[in-house]
């Protein structure tokens, strides 16, 4: 119990050098009529006792031994050495570095993260992290509000819908206004953002049109007809992309994209039940003064030795207070290096090997259910990763499967009523050959 | 470094030299290069394995990726070795304080020891490989763990209900102010309470937040005493306040022992009163803000509860709110659907299960009065099984131990360092104090800024500086209960050193820091000539002319 080094010899020391004559002395200043009536906090635990209860809440969940299931997150192998970095104390257990001569470490390692992602995204500027993809994706929304002088966003019905929820949040302090453009998700439909539909809806109200790539359902979206469309009335583009997907898809600074929010999680973070993840911004120099987040720069010390500072920090609420592009604070940076420590480890090579399994193994998912005549692609369009399959009794049968030990993806229709009967089954490079003929045998098991 | 920003012979990546040593620079400094600047094109450190036959046979019957779709060129990530990209982020690492290695007394941010079973709790294949979607017979111990915390925080806080899910302690603010604004619109007085007061002691993310959500903040004066100006509050609440938001105790370190008064004043106002809980760690089993009034309040468990800052992040703010305000809680909640949850805590607390206990996350419907979600899934989790691990260890005992301990301390360095430093409010503070380098400043021209610096070139972290707002040249000491009181006397004896030094050498003083690897950086150019990221590109940057230390 308790992490306090002091001894009774100690805190008579001090209570002395105070003159106090005991430690409840020191809280005299909390009005009687308001002092604490209870505290029932349990008693105090040995390390192996609560390593039991740990260890018993973990053995309490079953973790299934065969998973399709993406819709946002997504298990890759995880290197063993970028779990080494991100243990390192010297990083966990630091603060902000507000203080840059005795944190060069994490401001070096968050400028090559912020190099990372530009290079990623093929954007000028990424931000130091936000808290995950829905949040960083709903401040890149109110960016694009704030640059555009507009209040009103677009966003399409194949963007996630956790991220839509988080957007519809943000988005109901201030007031804007969202209009979902709905995908082609008809009967035969691609599974796309229409890109005529985006340019009969899109006008001068509209700051942004927010969409996925890889959409929610893996499909491959227009986005360079997407990005016209919006620049035809002065919309930004907003692209939320899968990161490990851009080791192959065109980076979003090649179609024109104006601001890029994403989910990092895939680059060396485990699902861990929701978090912590990383959310990744990036944009161009032109607006970096409206995007929220901390930065990293290159400067010179009074000898002239390179090093890096927070900079730009007129942006930020410790400076600007009710005037700051946000009021983030505390991001996701241990986050962040573990990105930072991923990407740096597969390379440019590994990442392509990462996207390409995946998607294979996708194709492979895809064509092995169809060729058991268990189910059909939902959509026409090109996939990546993800493929939405129906099939009947959905989910009666995912819910069977699971107790097998199998998650048979994600069930689509509580969040796309549309969508009976469906399931979104996601593969990455740990999907193996026999997790693809176990899910068949399973599914023929459980008809 | 010259030689790490020139490409080597023969390297075809274009993309700089060999890795090598560090080079030594200065007296003290030890420049590491960028990552970019040690890639070799084909070097490795992580394979994967070839797709099947059968995969690719199979994959040849779907759609393949639309050419035009395709990147052209590969992104320039660093072609590195495991062992290169490992001595890399160790290097790093040397060039940082943290915690592990030294005393970090900054003020706000409650730098206290981070305990390392709770690291080997969070990593705990069990939990850290649980997706967020599973479905929830398959998470039943991550459900149970975010439910029991829940409680936990409930007891400690006084609150009726908690949601786990702001991510840090601005978000849980957001949280805060949705939840006020929803509260409001309810009873049809959305249009008429625009007004946010908050007190000039706040922190930024306070008034940043009422921005966000569409609130325009009032500044309320602090009286005489560091505390909140009761008659200016009075005089500013009126029937368009939407909320007050209160950081107790202060940033000054104080409570405010008129709180009660505060609180009333605020309810009889009709609005909502906000607890900024960020300085939960000085009042753990003495004051409960919800049991005392507040309608809700954000705990920051990177701070309270012990879960590392990570340079940054990631946090976690759960809120806890009245019952006024539960209804508005973002989802979804963890809930207890089967099952006495007295039984269920009492068996957790035995570390037992309970049979026939179910779980499940709250279906979307089930509040229509929610905000909604305010990040994706259910929060933080990994944070949420180091604060369960730290509560759990520490029991109501260890609690209190740690706010009696924390507050212990920052009253000792407070009548330690007075005659050394200015002291503005000089009353019994909690877990912080704040001192002012205002005579330093006037009698030798030494700011407060050269006193940090200075601090550095002890090995300690120096407090926070020049915050809160309302104290000239302040420094905000908050030495937590983690720290022997070695420690303590011996940042007292820097602290008086410094003094002295201030009034005989001021001008070393400026020089400072001498030991660390770089000295003081230059903010404005990295302001005014923004380089954010490494640019393949680009020219390199001449190197310009070499001082040497001292010289």
């Amino acid at each position: 119990m308790g992490y306090s080094p002091h001894t009774p010899a100690d805190r008579d020391v001090m209570l002395a050098a105070i003159g106090a004559g005991s430690v409840d002395e020191l809280f005299d200043d909390i009005p009687a009529a308001v002092r604490s009536t209870r505290f029932e906090v349990p008693p105090p635990l040995a390390e192996q006792e609560v390593r039991a209860e740990l260890a018993r809440l973990a053995g309490r969940n079953r973790i299934p031994r065969i998973s399709f299931l993406g819709a946002g997150v997504y298990q890759h192998l995880i290197p063993s050495v970028v779990g080494e970095v991100i243990g390192r104390a010297e990083f966990s257990t630091s603060y902000t570095p507000y203080q840059p001569e005795v944190s060069q470490g994490t401001l070096q390692s968050i400028y090559e993260f912020q190099s990372l992602i530009c290079e990623l995204t093929g954007m000028e500027v990424a931000s130091a992290s936000h808290y995950d993809g829905a949040t960083a994706t709903a401040e890149a929304a109110l960016m694009a509000c704030r640059l555009t002088h507009r209040d009103a966003i677009a966003v399409s019905s194949a963007v996630n819908p956790m991220v839509r929820r988080v957007l519809a949040t943000y988005c109901s302090g201030p007031g804007i206004e969202i209009v979902e453009l709905a995908a082609d998700l008809g009967e035969g439909g691609s599974g796309l953002t229409p890109v005529s539909g985006a340019a009969a809806l899109l006008d001068d109200r509209f700051s942004c049109l927010v969409v996925q790539q890889p959409n929610f359902f893996g499909g491959i979206e227009p986005m360079h007809e997407l990005a016209e469309a919006a620049h035809a009335s002065g919309t930004q583009l907003v692209a939320v992309v899968e990161p490990t997907s851009l080791a192959l898809l065109e980076a979003p600074g090649e179609y024109g994209a104006d601001i890029v929010a994403a989910e990092g999680q895939p680059l060396g973070i485990p699902p861990s039940y929701g978090g912590p993840y990383v959310g990744l911004m990036a944009t161009r120099m032109a607006s970096v003064r409206q995007m929220p987040g901390r930065l990293a720069g290159a400067t010179r010390d009074v000898q002239g030795r390179k090093g890096y500072v927070l900079t730009l920090q007129a942006r930020e609420q410790h400076i600007r207070r009710e005037k700051a592009a946000s009021n983030i604070c505390t991001n996701q940076a241990l986050c962040a290096l573990a990105a930072t420590a991923y990407l740096t480890a597969v390379g440019p090579d590994g990442l392509r090997e990462v996207a390409d399994l995946s998607v294979t193994q996708a194709r492979h998912l895809a064509s092995a259910l169809e060729a058991a005549g268990i189910g059909e692609r939902r959509f026409s369009a090109p996939y990546f990763a993800e493929v939405a399959i129906r099939l009947p009794d959905a989910a009666r049968r995912h819910a069977t499967l699971a107790e097998q030990g199998i998650v048979a993806g994600f069930v689509l229709a509580p969040d796309y009523p549309e969508l009976p009967d469906t399931l979104l089954l996601a593969t990455t490079e740990l999907t193996t050959d026999a997790d693809i003929e176990a899910l068949v045998a399973a599914l023929e098991a459980t008809p | 470094m010259s030689v790490a920003e020139r490409p080597a012979a023969g390297d075809t990546s274009g993309r700089g030299a060999a890795f090598h040593s560090p080079s030594t620079e200065g007296a003290t400094g030890i420049v590491e290069p960028l990552i970019f600047e040690a890639s070799h094109a084909g070097r490795r450190a992580v394979r994967f394995p070839a797709p099947s036959n059968v995969a690719r046979e199979a994959a040849a019957r779907q759609p393949a990726l639309p050419a035009g779709a395709l990147r052209v060129s590969a992104p320039s990530l660093p072609e590195v070795s495991e062992l290169d990209l490992l001595r890399h982020f160790n290097r790093l690492s040397h060039l940082n304080h943290a915690i592990d290695i030294g005393f970090y007394p900054l003020g706000s941010c409650t730098m206290k020891y981070n305990p390392k079973v709770n690291e080997w709790a969070a990593r705990l294949p069990g939990l850290a490989d649980s997706h967020p979607l599973d479905p929830d017979s398959l998470a039943q111990g991550s459900l149970e763990l975010e439910w029991l915390l829940a409680e936990l925080l409930k007891e400690i806080s006084g609150f009726a209900a908690i949601s786990l899910q702001p991510a840090a302690g601005a978000h849980g603010e957001l949280t805060g102010l949705l939840m006020t604004r929803a509260y409001h619109r309810s009873r049809g007085e959305g249009e008429q309470r625009t007004k946010v007061l908050v007190p000039d002691s706040a922190h930024g993310t306070n008034p940043a937040t009422a921005t966000m959500v569409g609130y325009q903040s009032v500044t309320i004066p602090s009286n005489a005493r560091g505390g909140i100006d009761l008659e200016a509050l009075r005089a500013a609440l009126g029937d368009d306040t939407a909320a007050v938001m209160i950081t107790n105790p202060s940033t000054l370190g104080i409570f405010e022992d008129q709180i009660d008064q505060v609180i009333a004043s605020v309810r009889a106002a009709g609005a909502i009163a906000y607890m900024d809980g960020a300085n939960l760690n000085a009042i753990l089993g003495r004051f409960r803000p919800g049991e005392a009034g507040f309608d809700v309040m954000h705990f920051n468990l990177h701070k309270t509860f012990s879960t590392p800052h990570g340079g940054g992040g990631p946090g976690a703010g759960p809120v806890g709110v009245s019952p006024r305000l539960a209804a508005y809680l973002p989802g979804p909640l963890p809930l207890l659907v089967n099952g006495d949850p007295d039984e269920v805590r009492r068996n957790a607390w035995a570390n037992r299960s309970t049979p026939g206990a179910l779980f499940a996350l709250e279906e979307p419907t089930a509040r229509p009065e929610s905000i909604g979600r305010v990040r994706a899934f259910t929060g933080n989790f990994g944070m949420f099984v180091r604060a369960y691990t730290y509560i759990r260890s520490n029991g109501a005992e260890g609690l209190r131990e740690v706010s009696d301990d924390a507050v212990l301390s920052a009253n000792y360095l407070r009548v330690r360092l007075a005659d050394a430093y200015d002291l503005p409010y000089d009353r019994v503070c909690k877990h912080e104090v704040v001192f002012s380098g205002r005579s330093q400043k006037r009698a030798n021209g030494v700011t407060t800024l050269d006193i940090a610096k200075a601090i550095l070139d002890h090995g300690i972290h120096p407090p926070t500086i020049y915050f809160p707002l309302i104290v000239e040249e302040a420094l905000m000491i908050e030495p937590t209960e983690t720290e022997s009181l070695e420690t303590l006397d011996a940042f007292v004896e820097v602290m008086h050193g410094i003094a002295r030094q201030a009034a005989v050498d001021p001008e070393a003083l400026k020089r400072a820091p001498q030991t660390t690897p770089v000295g003081r950086l230059d903010e404005a150019t990295a302001a005014r000539r923004p380089d954010l990221r490494y640019d393949l590109g680009a020219e390199p940057t001449p190197e310009p002319v070499h001082v040497e230390a001292g010289a």
